[in-house]
């Protein structure tokens, strides 16, 4: 049978995690195996083919498409300059001849004598692909890219907007609970990986990007607070190509709710540590949640020690946050699994568990409506 | 390969989707097919497995284990032909893995031969990612830029009909050439391109294009303006499928080897059932398939098939974006009782980054079911925009016809002509009560005259339609015997009158329903009627209404009864709601008790223990 529960976000102090780093198109990889790279540095680049330019030769010539082949005075696969002449009609004995001066700079692709069509194709655009984050190569992939390897710690949140960006960790919020609010931002947070601790505002976002912070982590934020940012509506959540000045990253989800305490702590014991971020969210097959990975150096790896990570099962003990109404957000132990599906209130059957609060209070919730917290 | 179909008896299917895969096994009990047994395992075509096999495997082994049948080997491959309690005779399967098929489609005009080789396309089961054409209003490069940002697993290019003009779509075929549209599964895989326009072209089309893509032609889609010839293009499509997009998913090569017929795109297979189905019965069908994602609208009207893919309408990875398209004000007019829209809203959006996640509460339940009220509605009229008569073809006019104004390109769905609408997908088949999966149906639809409504129990027709390639009989005696669970009949009369004033009158006779009265604008009601019952049913429409046979002519028919019963809705169509919040409640509230939508009898909630 198929999990009936959503796996928790991973949150961790020290794991060994491994980026993949490739061309959209084969290119040249300019880092070999073992190398140190750092977030900022090139691996790889290629050129992209140019922009593709047709030109219906025959209709801005008017004549005949099968006449624009005699009519080129540029040929397939030679340059072309901006202004200069690449056709000219054959005009009457000579006379009233017109001409198309090529508005832009390029090399003639193909002339075709059936549509009349010229294609011009424009110089090659440069692609660059950064190492995003600092580590080792481990392996190179020819002609494609490489992947990057490093003992770091990581922190997964549950959904972003922009994309790919680093900076050093600078803390906000005193404690997980604390909204983000504009005047906890200051201008010494340019370029900085920016930890809050509950909802964001959409001021304090503004106060972010006017600053110029690099990215920004918290716990939730108000449908309408993003709405105001973004200028619109999001429709699915696949993210990452925004440009609004900043990367955002949201841990827990919509709405009043504070960053998980764990998470806030692991944040907070790395401040003033370099970071990279990616906010990019794909919420389908093959699911992709934005990150925060911070690479571990000298002391700290020595100091942090891999967690030992239990299996991935809903036991009876281990610790689940509820993701959805009416008890969202809320964190507790798993007191019960019972076997029998049981009919909920809104009268659907479903498998249930139960859940005890530190308060001591226990509830009843679907299977699929926990998310285990991986420690 | 060629089958006996006396000689079958047992049949195994499975659909391979993104998530899941699920198996049916179909045997022939007392000489006739049923279904019998079903499991479900997650689907592996991503890392660590990359073999869909091992899904195939599992879902089998549940199957075998509840059928107390030996499928599948030591090895995990399947057993066949069938000896005693061992193998199967017929193993077939259905595909969406991966994101399914993702195609672009290119035609010279927009509304003519771009639209029939969008229609060629859907039918096939493929998603399309846009459709490129002359007169679509981008300048050549923005067209050249999409086609080199799109990452298809294969093109449709069509234009101009046999013996017209060449240069538009060889033109067309000189935008794609040098975009070199890459595919999604990387450098290695030759982009396949169809063409299927102006046979006269061809000749030309295979000089633009280079070893970098793979082309095949095919008969024009639309050899003439007046007619459309799909079927060669759509065969096209399935075989590339096969051969390109399927060969480099994971494990694909060993599952063709298994199957006794071509493994075919999930949605196609759904296709291919219901216009069997339309055209065994005679009978105008719709059908439905909302998902988390996407919904998939099906019509056959008079024996034309059309099918719609909505790509961001769904219930959980789409919810936030049905909202936004639809408005929240159009979604809380389907919710009977307050809610705060500043809370909903961050609901919506908690449920799209948390898909997985299902209601608890009765009123989170009453909240997305009316979000798919909207997504449905929504889906259907991007369905009936597309499903139209041919456009650009010539009409011939008389005398008589000044004053009407039928044009080409009219849709051809029409309520009042629709005998049974078929709802599947997991909000509408996981309702708790069929009395709110048959409303959802019947608010979002608008059904006029008389309508069967049925759900697809366990979402089994894309099986079913593979089958029908391979064995029809059994195919068509599962759909109606397992597949379909009637929900009832809705009889709804089209036109508006004023609150409280008769709207028809009725008169029920059958064997455990014997009933008459006056429906009064505005009411809904809903009259025992059980499965496997039917009843003549004598309805004569007051001034103003219509019931199929035009304004005030009363009809006979009879209706089947199911699940949930007869459903009469003197609601009018087309079906307004009061604007005015409050009223819009009192009239929800009102329907609500009328078909029991949500009693309040139901066990305790489960909650604070």
């Amino acid at each position: 049978m198929a999990k009936a529960y959503t796996p928790g976000l991973k949150v961790t102090n020290r794991i060994t995690h491994r980026v993949k780093r490739v061309l959209p198109i084969s290119g040249e990889v300019l880092v070999k195996v073992g190398d140190e790279v750092a977030s900022s540095d090139v691996v790889a680049e290629t050129f992209m083919p140019g922009d593709v330019y047709p030109l219906n030769m025959a209709n801005l010539l008017s004549m005949p498409p099968s006449d624009v082949p005699e009519c080129m005075l540029i040929q397939e696969g030679e340059e072309v300059q901006v202004g200069q002449i690449i056709a000219r009609t054959k005009g009457i004995f000579g006379m009233f001849r017109t001409e198309y001066k090529s508005k832009v700079a390029g090399t003639v692709e193909s002339i075709s004598g059936v549509t009349g069509q010229v294609i011009l194709r424009g110089s090659q655009q440069p692609v660059r692909v950064l190492a995003y984050m600092t580590g080792r190569i481990v392996e190179v992939l020819p002609r494609e890219g490489c992947l990057i390897e490093a003992d770091v710690s990581y922190v997964q949140g549950i959904f972003g907007i922009g994309g790919e960006t680093h900076g050093p960790i600078r803390l906000a919020c005193a404690s997980h609970e604390q909204d983000l609010t504009p005047d906890v931002i200051t201008p010494e947070m340019k370029d900085a990986v920016v930890i809050g601790g509950a909802r964001v505002t959409d001021e304090a976002i503004k106060k972010a990007v006017e600053v110029g912070a690099a990215a920004l982590v918290t716990g939730g934020i108000d449908d309408q607070d993003l709405r105001d940012f973004l200028g619109y509506d999001l429709g699915v959540a696949i993210t990452g190509s925004e440009k609004v000045g900043l990367s955002l990253i949201i841990t827990e989800g919509f709405g009043d709710i504070a960053m998980a305490e764990s998470t806030f702590s692991l944040l907070k014991s790395r401040e003033g540590d370099h970071a990279s971020v990616n906010g990019a969210t794909q919420i389908r097959a093959g699911v992709m949640r934005p990150e925060v990975i911070i690479p571990l150096t000298g002391e700290e790896l020595e100091r942090e020690k891999e967690p030992v990570h239990t299996a991935g099962a809903l036991d009876l003990g281990r610790s689940v946050r509820i993701i959805r109404d009416p008890y969202f957000g809320l964190i507790g132990e798993v007191s019960a699994l019972p076997h029998e599906q049981q009919i909920l209130g809104s009268g659907s059957k479903a498998r249930v568990l139960e859940v005890k609060f530190n308060s001591g209070e226990t509830v009843t919730i679907p299977r699929a409506n926990v998310e285990l917290i991986e420690e | 390969m060629t089958i006996d179909p006396d000689n079958i008896n047992v049949i195994l299917a499975t659909d391979c989707g993104s998530t899941t895969t699920k198996a049916i096994l179909i045997q022939k009990v007392d000489g006739v097919y049923r279904q019998t047994h079903r499991g479900e395992a997650p689907t592996t075509v991503e890392e660590p497995f990359a073999d869909v096999t091992i899904g195939v495997t599992n879902a089998v082994t549940e199957v075998q284990e509840l059928a107390g049948l030996k499928l599948v080997d030591e090895n995990g491959k399947l057993l066949h032909p069938a000896k005693g309690d061992v193998g199967c005779d017929i193993y077939i399967s259905t595909s969406s893995a991966g994101g399914g098929l993702q195609m672009m489609v290119a035609g010279v005009v927009k509304e003519m031969t771009a639209a029939s080789a969008k229609r060629a396309a859907l039918g096939a089961g493929a998603i399309v990612m846009d459709t490129i054409a002359a007169n679509d209003k981008r300048k050549p490069h923005e067209q050249i830029q999409r086609i080199r940002e799109l990452r298809p697993d294969m093109i449709l290019l069509s234009g101009g009909v046999d013996g017209g003009t060449e240069a538009h779509v060889v033109q067309l075929a000189e935008l794609i050439a040098p975009a070199k549209p890459q595919p999604r599964f990387g450098s290695k895989y030759t982009m396949p391109l169809i063409y299927a326009g102006n046979k006269e072209a061809a000749p030309l089309i295979q000089e633009v294009f280079d070893e970098s893509i793979d082309l095949t032609i095919v008969d024009n889609l639309r050899p003439v303006l007046e007619r459309e010839n799909l079927g060669p293009a759509r065969d096209a499509i399935h075989d590339l499928f096969l051969e390109h997009v399927m060969a480099h998913a994971p494990g694909y090569d060993k599952l063709m080897g298994w199957t006794h017929a071509p493994i075919m795109p999930t949605p196609g297979a759904v296709g291919n059932i219901l216009q069997r189905i339309a055209e065994d019965q005679r009978i105008n069908v719709v059908g439905v398939d909302i998902g988390g994602a996407t919904t998939d609208m099906f019509s056959v009207f008079n024996g034309v098939f059309n099918r719609t893919v909505s790509a961001n309408l769904g219930m959980s990875y789409s919810i936030s974006n049905v909202c936004a398209e639809a408005g929240m004000d159009n979604v809380l007019r389907w919710v009977h009782f307050d809610m705060d829209e500043r809370e909903l809203r961050n609901r919506v959006k908690n449920k799209m980054i948390r898909p997985t996640t299902i209601p608890q509460t009765r009123e989170a339940l009453v909240f997305e079911q009316a979000v798919s009220r909207e997504a449905l509605r929504l889906a259907y009229i991007q369905h009936k925009e597309f499903a139209t008569t041919l456009k650009g073809v010539q009409q011939q006019r008389t005398v008589g016809d000044t004053f009407s104004q039928e044009v080409g390109g009219q849709t051809i769905v029409n309520n009042m002509k629709l005998d049974l609408l078929v709802a599947s997908g997991g909000v509408l088949s996981h309702a708790p009560r069929m009395h709110q999966t048959a409303m959802m149906l019947v608010d979002a639809f608008e059904p006029e005259g008389v309508t069967r409504l049925a759900k697809d129990s366990i979402f089994m027709m894309p099986h079913l339609g593979v089958l029908a390639e391979v064995h029809a009989q059994a195919a068509v005696e599962v759909f109606e015997r397992d597949c379909l669970i009637n929900l009832g009949t809705c009889i709804a009369p089209k036109g508006q009158g004023k609150p409280g004033k008769p709207c028809f009158e009725y008169e029920i006779k059958g064997e455990t329903l014997n009933e008459s009265g006056v429906m009064h604008y505005g009411e809904l009601k809903l009259l025992p009627l059980g499965e496997g019952e039917t009843a003549m049913v004598s309805l004569t429409p007051m001034r103003g209404f219509d019931l199929g046979h035009g304004p005030k002519k009363k009809i006979e028919t009879q209706v089947r009864g199911g699940t949930v019963g007869l459903i009469l809705d003197a609601r009018g169509r087309p079906l307004v709601l009061p604007e005015e919040r409050s009223a819009c409640r009192t009239a929800m509230t009102a329907w609500v008790e009328a078909i029991q939508l949500y009693p309040e009898e139901e066990p305790a909630a489960v909650g604070v223990g």
